[in-house]
């Protein structure tokens, strides 16, 4: 375990969430005004024009604008697997929720806790993979500073989890403090084996430091082990050894199935421990510093203890040792005063605790607020305390604590992640899910950010749709529809347009796309996007432009397949019924022309007055102009011949009709 | 396959294809290419799974799987074919087409042929916006047929620098994907619901014939031709819909099946079983539908219509973690069987095989999924 946050301090100054201003490459804030705009995940940062008074001249700006990203581990190409992977395990115990109660909640809990540091332990050995292959270059010393991050959290996860999940008694809370130290204080093992792979085990130079080692940690059958190998090689010390291999044999311990109480434990333990001290005092160890220095750690004397600081390593191994060899029975409430006296003593007046002593005490102080929040100060991501208060408050421990921002704690920082989530350019999707699981601000945060996604094609688009229509965001898939039709338009892909206005229900856009459609057809005499419109069916009522382009077309069909009566009562209900616009009447009274002049008569004499109602209509509702142009004049003279004609052949059709329907075949 | 492998690969994966065998090959397919999207850099990359030689207790091969070599690709890939052996056809969202060809020496992937802006729009819009997605490609070496969001399909040769055959406005709509028919017919389907015949021996941009579920425009976004009776294609919506058509008979599908609850991306006959068919969707589900009958029918998937409602489904979800359940449709003369596979939202690549002769491939949005049937 090495220390982190030393090397970390560059990574937590460039995040958003350091209580420290941030330092931005390339600005300075020193010289110029600065002017930003925060996003949802991002922040913009650039200079501002504005000069301050006392200085008079103009200093050469900085051309930039600047991105603050807020959360920058997202972008880690390595830690990626890391949010999807643990995506997984997030839904998974939302899901757990309700059904369980009592001791298999807690199982649960303590699986999923194990997973996601199974997650982070996979995540790292990747990490430190990498690292080890790039070891000269920076990116490879970004690597490891990459791999002691998720080394910290891992052991402050695995904290957390023996003291606010598993929430260990006293007696199995010493077993379980063991285990994290000898997970996370490992060189030990490479030590045994380079030790064991000698030829002369018990003369390698490091043989004494492997023994003292695995005492400390507490490995005393291994312990023991090796001493036998001192033993077999020096037949002077033979006897010390078997003493010392004794004494830690019988050291009594609490094994899970065995069904001691805490009372005897205690008892048996006095017993061992006055009898280790009898040998110290006769002095059956004199003559081996080294064993007498192993059984002055048997005994937990602080002062020996202190001397093995270097194999220690760090304080909190330093306070399990000691609590192993002194206080086996330690009680949870109890741990915080142990933890305080270790860390002072350990560091002893020489240096001062750094934020992964801060956070490691104040979990066994049980200040689950403390650990979160100096967590918040010290890790460069979201990810960390989001998951963690999640599960921890899926424990109901974080019920009573209220923000006076935000709803609560859970939401507030699983919504920080989420949103630098969709800052991201591919892992939206994964935050999606988390604005789902938080009640409260959740669905209005996805409202915000969902709107904002990029979309650059339609199956993208169709994606964020589905996401939308799913949770009923209808106020977002139109949105985004129009967003779609609009691009669609601006390539002239009306076709496109009209599906998506459709599919928006959007009326007033369709009614825009239609008149579009129609401007063409007057332009080129002929429609585009038949397979569209010919295919239109219901959603043709959605506005009554769409409807009359849908309608107008039908007339062409009938016209085409020589349906002419069909056409003619077609054409004449679309003015009468006023869904025609009238700056079209004049159009379709011209597609009138050609009914008229047929060989039979199509148009009804009463139709006929219809047609010439709306001719009139449409001529006396003209404005007079004031002073026609050119142009204007020559408009007029077509115009003027147009009704012209127009007349001529309704007045022939009248008078055709009337002869028709007078005669005996028309009664 | 009763294990999933998974893994993780730090992007996400749009198309998954396995590479061809030779013909007459007994081998089963060890080498796969995958197609990223909606990255910031996205790569076609070819993977394998063979090489490893750990039989497990079934026989077949076990292993993770390795990266064999991965190029960056332009753009979001939308559709992935091979041509050959040797040869990708990749569709940009930038409306490029390019063929990678893999040299299989020193394993690497290069540009053999790019065919740029075969897509794009004519609007009034900005430049940079007239680009359009390629959305869907389909190669009978060495022709290629490609179609996208600007309603247009092109005809290439691999060997040409120029597209062969070009029809613009051929549809108003977009167009999702393509398949070839009987050469040189080609059949498109568009997202309002239809599917449209093209005969490239015809000159002008009307299709030969158009085929819909009358008054329904739900939008249609896969195809797949039988590989044995050419006039049989099976098409999968927006609303899961599986559809069977017989583009001899009708303008209406002899089946229509209830499927997924989303989006259905792609649809495959099994390619040397086509009673199998395979398809995937938004909703997260991977399903195996088999038609060989236990009766005395053939081709049962066509009875599916005749039926007088369409079967009820089981589909029972794994919880948490990502599993695998199956559930069968009692008491029906077709005994229809689903493997559901859940997915977690990840990008993540998982694959299985069975030791066996041939092989199908799925891939959903997120990621892709491998599997091998027997």
């Amino acid at each position: 375990m090495s220390r982190l946050f030393s090397s970390d301090d560059q990574n937590t100054g460039a995040s958003a969430s350091a209580t420290v201003p941030p330092w931005i490459p390339g600005v300075n804030s020193q010289k110029k005004q600065m002017c930003f705009d925060w996003g949802p995940g991002e922040m913009l940062v650039c200079e501002t024009s504005f000069n301050r008074k006392e200085k008079s001249e103009m200093v050469a700006g900085c051309p930039f604008i600047h991105i603050i990203r807020k959360d920058i581990d997202v972008y880690s190409k390595i830690l990626r697997k890391l949010f999807n992977e643990s995506h997984g395990i997030f839904v998974g115990l939302q899901r757990i929720e309700e059904e369980l109660t009592g001791k298999s909640r807690k199982a649960q809990l303590v699986r999923v806790s194990k997973n996601y540091r199974s997650v982070i332990r996979a995540c790292m050995e990747e990490m430190h993979q990498f690292a080890v292959a790039d070891k000269d270059s920076a990116r490879g010393r970004q690597f490891s500073s990459q791999v002691s991050i998720l080394s910290a959290m891992e052991l402050i996860w695995n904290l957390c989890e023996i003291l606010f999940i598993e929430v260990a008694p006293a007696g199995p809370l010493l077993l379980y403090l063991l285990d994290w130290v000898r997970l996370h204080v490992c060189e030990v093992d490479n030590l045994s084996a380079d030790v064991l792979g000698s030829e002369n085990p018990s003369k390698h130079e490091s043989f004494w430091n492997l023994v003292t080692t695995l005492v400390l940690q507490g490995r005393l059958d291994e312990a023991r082990q090796m001493l036998s190998k001192e033993a077999d090689t020096n037949p002077t010390s033979a006897g010390m050894c078997r003493v010392l291999g004794d004494l830690m044999r019988t050291m009594p311990v609490l094994s899970p199935g065995n069904t001691q109480t805490l009372t005897e434990l205690e008892l048996r333990w006095q017993h061992w421990h006055e009898e280790c001290e009898r040998h110290l005092q006769d002095g059956t160890f004199a003559s081996n510093p080294h064993l007498e220095s192993l059984c002055k750690v048997l005994l937990g004397d602080d002062a020996a203890l202190l001397e093995q600081k270097e194999l220690l390593s760090n304080w909190y191994h330093f306070l399990v040792t000691r609590l192993l060899y002194s206080q086996p029975t330690v009680k949870p409430m109890d741990l915080h005063l142990y933890a305080q006296s270790s860390l002072d003593l350990f560091l002893g007046g020489e240096s001062s605790p750094e934020p992964l002593d801060n956070i490691l005490m104040a979990a066994f102080e049980f200040d689950i607020h403390q650990v979160i929040k100096e967590c918040s100060l010290a890790l460069s991501n979201w990810w960390f305390v989001a998951h963690l208060t999640d599960l921890l408050d899926h424990c109901k421990l974080l019920q009573s604590h209220n923000l006076y921002f935000g709803s609560n704690m859970r939401e507030f920082l699983l919504l920080e992640y989420a949103s630098g989530l969709f800052a991201h350019h591919s892992l939206w999707q994964l935050g999606v899910d988390y604005c789902d699981h938080c009640p409260e601000l959740g669905r209005v945060s996805l409202e915000l950010h969902i709107e904002r996604i990029p979309l650059t094609t339609e199956q993208k688009a169709l994606k964020v749709l589905r996401v939308c229509e799913q949770r009923q965001m209808t106020e977002q898939v139109r949105s985004i529809c129009k967003i779609l039709a609009m691009k669609a338009v601006r390539n002239n892909r009306l076709g496109s347009a009209l599906s998506w206005s459709i599919r928006a229900k959007d009326a007033a856009f369709a009614t825009l796309v239609s008149d579009r459609f129609l401007r063409d057809y007057c332009e080129r005499g002929c429609f585009s996007d038949l397979d569209l419109i010919d295919n239109l069916g219901p959603a043709m009522m959605l506005s009554d432009r769409l409807t009359f382009l849908g309608k107008y077309r039908e007339f062409h069909r009938l016209y085409g397949e020589k349906r002419f009566v069909d056409a003619a009562s077609l054409l004449l209900s679309l003015m009468t019924s006023q869904i025609a616009p009238r700056s079209f009447w004049m159009t379709l009274l011209t597609d009138a022309l050609p009914l008229l002049e047929q060989k039979q008569v199509i148009f009804s004499a009463e139709q006929t007055y219809e047609l010439l109602r709306c001719l009139e209509d449409l001529t006396s509702g003209r404005p007079l102009c004031g002073e026609p142009d050119v142009q204007q004049l020559q408009d007029d003279d077509i115009e003027t011949t147009k009704v012209e004609i127009l007349r001529l052949a309704l007045a022939r059709n009248l008078a055709r009709s009337i002869i028709k329907e007078g005669s005996l075949e028309g009664s | 396959m009763e294990e999933i492998y998974a893994k993780f690969v730090s992007q996400k994966i749009s198309k998954t294809r396995w590479r061809p065998l030779p013909p007459g090959s007994l081998q089963t397919a060890e080498t796969f290419a995958t197609g990223s999207w909606d990255n910031e850099e996205n790569y076609v990359s070819l993977w394998s799974i063979g090489d490893f030689g750990n039989l497990d207790s079934d026989g077949g091969f076990e292993g993770d799987h390795q990266l064999l070599c991965s190029i960056k690709h332009h753009g979001d890939v939308m559709d992935l074919q091979f041509l050959d052996q040797e040869r990708i056809v990749a569709a940009s969202s930038t409306g490029c087409v390019t063929i990678f060809l893999h040299h299989p020496n020193n394993q690497t992937l290069s540009v053999s042929q790019q065919w740029t802006a075969a897509h794009y729009h004519t609007g009034p819009g900005s430049p940079s916006c007239s680009n359009a997605p390629c959305t869907g490609v389909v190669c009978n070496n060495p022709e290629i047929v490609t179609v996208g969001e600007d309603g247009r399909i092109n005809l290439f040769r691999a060997d040409h620098k120029e597209a062969v055959r070009t029809i613009d406005n051929a549809d108003s709509s977009t167009l999702h994907a393509v398949t070839f028919l009987r050469t040189p017919e080609i059949l498109t389907v568009n997202s309002i619901g239809q599917l449209k015949i093209w005969d490239f021996r015809q000159q002008g941009n009307e299709p030969t014939q158009i085929l819909s579920l009358t008054g329904d425009r739900v939008p249609l976004h896969c195809v797949d031709r039988h590989p044995n009776q050419q006039h049989v294609v099976a098409t999968g919506g927006q609303d899961g819909m599986l559809s069977i058509w017989d583009v001899r008979q009708g303008t209406m599908p002899v089946s229509l099946l209830k499927a997924h609850e989303a989006e259905m991306w792609e649809v495959h006959f099994h390619p040397s079983n086509p009673d199998h068919l395979f398809t995937c969707s938004e909703d997260g589900s991977l399903w195996h539908w088999d038609a060989s009958t236990d009766g005395p029918e053939k081709s049962s998937l066509f009875h599916q219509a005749s039926l007088p409602s369409s079967p009820t489904i089981v589909i029972s979800r794994a919880q948490g973690s990502p599993g695998r359940q199956i559930a069968r449709e009692p008491g029906k003369r077709n005994s229809f069987r689903q493997y559901i596979v859940e997915h977690s939202k990840g990008d993540r690549a998982k694959w299985k095989r069975t030791g066996s002769n041939t092989l199908m491939t799925m891939q959903k949005s997120e990621e892709s999924r491998m599997m091998k049937k027997n």
